[in-house]
């Protein structure tokens, strides 16, 4: 039995059938592998997954700090959500409302007779408050249940107000994870604010940064790069975000791609749309950063963009060199697992790989197949009724702003060449004898520790503790622990030092206490004297 | 920081900000980890589990293990039954615990999920138990699922048979496992029989061994649920939290309860040991007598540093009242207190407090909110706060020292060791108070001011 059929090999029969699709493991190097994802997880199985809800308010929209994002619904919700994610914001006037937790709070006579009215007076209240420029209301589970029409409450308040006001319903129980919700929150955005502002077409070289929730500062710190080259970033979808940026987000000249996972539909849609190329990129990890960089000063084929590339990469590489040197030295060799997300257990594999660390195991929560395999398996997903559920929009080219930046033969010779719309996926980065699992859960968790002993575990921290009592250290690769940014040439090497600083702290050799390896009992044997 | 909450007062009545509770189901997964080899099941869609399970994880830095029935939009349609059926048969399965404790969620709730029958219609294998309790996401708050899941527990197993047991039980309250443990040192001292019910020390506070346990050592036994039908009596510690269950076990198993404020300060620490006392039939040690004139020595020695200084007390209902009993006993004015879950008793409570110490200009709030807190506190400030994670913006706002007690704390180490109950936990509770402010005075203080002596 090879690890993978250790693992399957407790299940009855109908578990097996469902989970043994989900474990990959690389035996060939080079076969191409196929992987069941974004299906359903089973009841039972303590999976890390969240939902809809979480993708959408929580993930996508949360981030934006001039929207009074209200959840609807009873009040757990709004509260986990509340300043748990560290997307960070920092807004010029010192005004944020992602400081605030907003919802309607339902009780049960609401859920009895309808929260509409409720939901309708929360948004008076907030005006009379705040007077926000832009209103998002998000549903939870029983929302759509009593069937609650916040679309009709959302128009409502967009007349009786002036304001924007955006209803997603992005009930917890649609789809099968947080992957619904980034599609509906991408869905909102699309139809209703992207292409709604006014500015001119900005300069030669502008970009959005898409997928960069500017979780511990990463978003800042792509920023900081990108501007010291000469670029413009005209919105960031979302971290830091806002909605007056982002209403003109059409303006800019290519989208960057961080989070594949959660933002590729907006991407493709604004390409349809106003003719904006996207390019995947990966700002985590050192040689990645330099890869995406010089990606998009060949997209924008300028020479004086190339040499400021050059000249940024080298600075920042000089930078980090000593730092970078160390680091490689003592984390060489040791072997990781990457459990997070829908794409970020990929771009860490690659941060790993600039110190010399080997992933050998790795998964995602809630990716699809072509965030595993590549955007070339899109026409053979199987789209099933959960997903079928969620809005698929029709997008045709605006007459106002569609605008190709490049030419069709540089754009399909580039394509060539790069990742201009492309997502190659994790597996093709994932080497012999690896192990990839989908939608992992606490028993498959505690069999790979048990299977592979890794030196060190990112997951986050549903299991983070878990797997540190099992005597491997773990870190949180949604949170950071608390510190980062990770994103860039510093941010790896904040990434190193703390990985390091796991490894070894002085707290594991103190595990076994000394009365366990020697005996502290003196007495005679057998009565002799 | 909070620079959009204005000073001016407007009546809300639908909008909620920053809130100072949150919903049932968190407050049941608590209550179930407190029973030994229990699995806490969800049933509702995956996030609210996720949530939770992080939520618990956050705040005591342990593994909080659960399980969900993972709703789809086909399940909220056509009922959750096959889910939680198809979930139990996986759990014990694969996680192989004694007892799954099934709370429900504002979603199945809302659909009218009818639990008791799924529960009759399982397959659930020989020894095994499957129990279940309602909580509707919509209704109080986490402290009310705490107290349901208790009740879950009890309706399900408690028993009375012929012969009473000899033993006191004790209903702790939603608190830490340090407190808990500190509970059952002052039982034990006493030399009182007792069965604590839940009890989550020894599961949220496992040692580090190098083994991963699922289901550590702690934990209030089934067996033990069962045997709470035979207690001679019930010590129901926080009114507002351990009422309901002892008055479910008093309907079930005739069970008779003395209700007592969690022993949070002298007096309800006093009132906690002579109950105890009067159960066991033994004098309070020279040791535990020990203890209280430290503590009492203590607050003497140290109260010029907080005298009359102000204090902004929120979070749980009893862990509030608690907190401010002893504030009081102190010489602290506890200006507001205020609690997110909606309880009329706690504001009955809390003016009672204040009559009883003779203090005025206090207020008291139930079902309020911290943006509601900041906005007192604009108007007219406090010297202290006291109370969750979440008033750290407020007090950073408004530059205002924070002691960190209560549920949840998100933020800090260490803390769910370390008890606030007993003549032990006020020692540290002064120390953490009187250290906040003398800290504010010395940070405060001009260089020719600062003291090298306190």
């Amino acid at each position: 039995m090879n690890e993978r059929e250790k693992i399957l090999d407790k299940y009855s029969a109908k578990v097996f059938k469902n989970r043994k699709d989900h474990v990959v493991q690389f035996d060939n190097a080079g076969m191409p592998k196929e992987i069941a994802a974004n299906s359903r997880s089973i009841p039972g199985l303590m999976s890390n997954r969240g939902c809809c809800y979480a993708g959408c308010k929580g993930v996508v929209l949360g981030p934006l700090r001039d929207v009074v994002v209200l959840t609807h619904g009873p009040i757990g919700c709004g509260f986990y959500s509340w300043g748990t994610r560290r997307n960070k914001a920092k807004s010029e006037d010192g005004k944020s409302y992602i400081q605030y937790c907003f919802s309607t709070d339902m009780q049960e006579a609401d859920i009895v007779f309808g929260g509409e009215k409720k939901l309708r007076q929360a948004i008076e209240e907030a005006m009379e408050l705040f007077s926000p420029s832009c209103i998002m209301i998000c549903s939870t589970c029983p929302v759509g249940l009593i069937g609650d029409d916040i679309n009709a409450v959302a128009t409502w308040a967009e007349e009786k107000f002036n304001i924007k006001c955006v209803a997603y319903s992005c009930e917890g129980y649609k789809g099968v994870s947080q992957s619904a919700g980034h599609h509906i929150a991408n869905n909102g955005l699309m139809k209703s604010i992207i292409g709604t502002g006014d500015a001119p077409l900005t300069k030669k070289y502008s970009v959005n940064i898409l997928g960069e929730y500017n979780i511990g500062g990463d978003g800042w710190e792509t920023e900081r790069l990108l501007e010291k080259i000469g670029y413009e970033v005209v919105s960031i979808f979302t971290g830091d975000g806002s909605y007056e940026a982002i209403k003109n987000a059409h303006t800019a000249n290519l989208n960057l791609v961080q989070c594949h996972r959660s933002i590729n539909y907006i991407a493709e849609m604004m390409k349809t749309k106003y003719g904006i190329d996207w390019f995947k990129v990966n700002f985590i990890g050192i040689d990645e950063t330099i890869r995406s960089l010089r990606e998009i000063a060949v997209y924008f084929n300028d020479p004086t963009l190339i040499a400021n590339t050059e000249t940024v990469i080298a600075e920042e590489l000089e930078e980090v060199a000593e730092a970078r040197e160390y680091y490689q030295e003592k984390l060489h060799g040791k072997t990781a697992a990457v459990f997070v997300g829908g794409s970020r257990s990929h771009h860490y594999q690659m941060l790993l790989a600039d110190f010399g660390m080997k992933t050998i195991i790795a998964g995602y929560e809630f990716a699809h197949r072509d965030d595993y395999e590549g955007l070339e398996v899109r026409p053979n997903v199987k789209v099933d009724a959960d997903s079928r559920n969620i809005e698929e929009l029709t997008i045709t080219p605006d007459d106002k702003y569609y605008h190709l930046s490049i030419d069709k033969e540089r754009f399909d010779a580039l394509k060539l060449t790069t990742e201009l719309e492309y997502y190659k996926g994790m597996f093709k980065d994932m080497g012999d004898g690896t192990i990839a699992i989908d939608d992992f859960n606490h028993y498959e968790t505690e069999k790979l520790l048990e299977l592979f002993h890794p030196n060190i575990f990112y997951s986050g921290i549903k299991d983070k503790y878990m797997i540190q009592k099992s005597g491997t250290p773990s870190r949180q690769m949604h949170s950071y622990d608390y510190s980062g940014p990770y994103a860039g040439f510093k941010g790896a090497i904040k990434f190193a030092s703390d990985t390091y600083m796991s490894l070894f702290t002085p707290a594991w050799q103190y595990i076994t206490p000394p009365w366990r390896m020697q005996p502290t009992l003196e007495g005679k044997v057998g009565g002799a004297d | 920081m909070l620079d959009l909450t204005p000073k001016k007062i407007i009546e809300r009545t639908a909008l909620r900000i920053n809130p100072c509770k949150t919903c049932q189901p968190v407050g049941a997964m608590y209550a179930a980890l407190g029973v030994h080899r229990c699995m806490p099941h969800s049933h509702g869609s995956q996030g609210c589990c996720s949530y939770h399970r992080t939520f618990l994880a956050r705040h005591f830095k342990e593994p909080a293990i659960a399980t969900t029935s993972a709703f789809t939009e086909g399940t909220s349609v056509f009922g959750g039954g096959s889910n939680v059926k198809q979930s139990v048969k996986n759990i014990f399965e694969i996680y192989d615990p004694d007892i799954i404790a099934v709370h429900t969620t504002c979603l199945s709730e809302t659909i009218g999920d009818d639990l008791n029958t799924y529960i009759q219609q399982m397959d659930i294998p020989e020894g095994k138990i499957v129990v279940h309790t309602n909580t509707p996401s919509y209704a109080g708050s986490h402290v009310n699922g705490f107290f349901n899941m208790m009740c879950g527990f009890i309706k399900y197993l408690s028993k009375a048979t012929a012969v009473k047991n000899g033993k006191i039980g004790i209903f702790p309250g939603f608190v830490n496992p340090g407190d808990m443990r500190e509970m059952k040192r002052l039982a034990k001292l006493l030399k009182t029989e007792f069965i604590m019910f839940p009890d989550t020390s020894g599961v949220l506070d496992a040692p580090m061994t190098g083994e991963y346990e699922m289901y550590p050592k702690g934990g209030t036994t089934i067996s033990e649920i069962v045997s709470l039908g035979d207690c001679e009596k019930i010590l129901a510690l926080g009114e507002l939290t351990s009422m309901e269950p002892a008055i479910e076990l008093k309907r079930k198993c005739e069970v008779d309860f003395d209700s007592l404020p969690l022993p949070i300060g002298i007096q309800a620490t006093d009132a906690y040991v002579m109950a105890l006392s009067h159960f066991s039939k033994q004098e309070v040690p020279a040791e535990l007598e020990e203890e209280r004139g430290q503590l009492v020595d203590i607050m003497m020695d140290a109260h010029a540093n907080f005298d009359k200084k102000s204090v902004a007390i929120y979070g749980d209902p009893d862990t509030v009242l608690g907190l401010a009993a002893f504030v009081l006993e102190m010489g602290m004015i506890p200006k507001y207190l205020l609690t997110g879950t909606p309880n009329e008793k706690f504001t009955t409570k809390a003016n009672a407090l204040f009559e009883k110490f003779g203090v005025t200009g206090c207020k008291a709030k139930a079902n309020g909110d911290l943006f509601e807190l900041h906005q007192w506190i604009k108007n007219d400030p406090v010297d202290l706060l006291l109370g969750t994670t979440h008033g750290k913006q407020i007090a950073k706002a408004e530059d205002i020292p924070l002691v960190r007690a209560g549920f949840p704390i998100i933020d800090r180490y260490v803390h769910s060791y370390m008890p606030l109950v007993g003549y032990r936990g006020a020692m540290r509770l002064l120390e953490l108070i009187c250290n906040a402010l003398m800290d504010r005075r010395d940070r405060d203080a001009k260089d020719e001011d600062l003291e090298m002596v306190m």
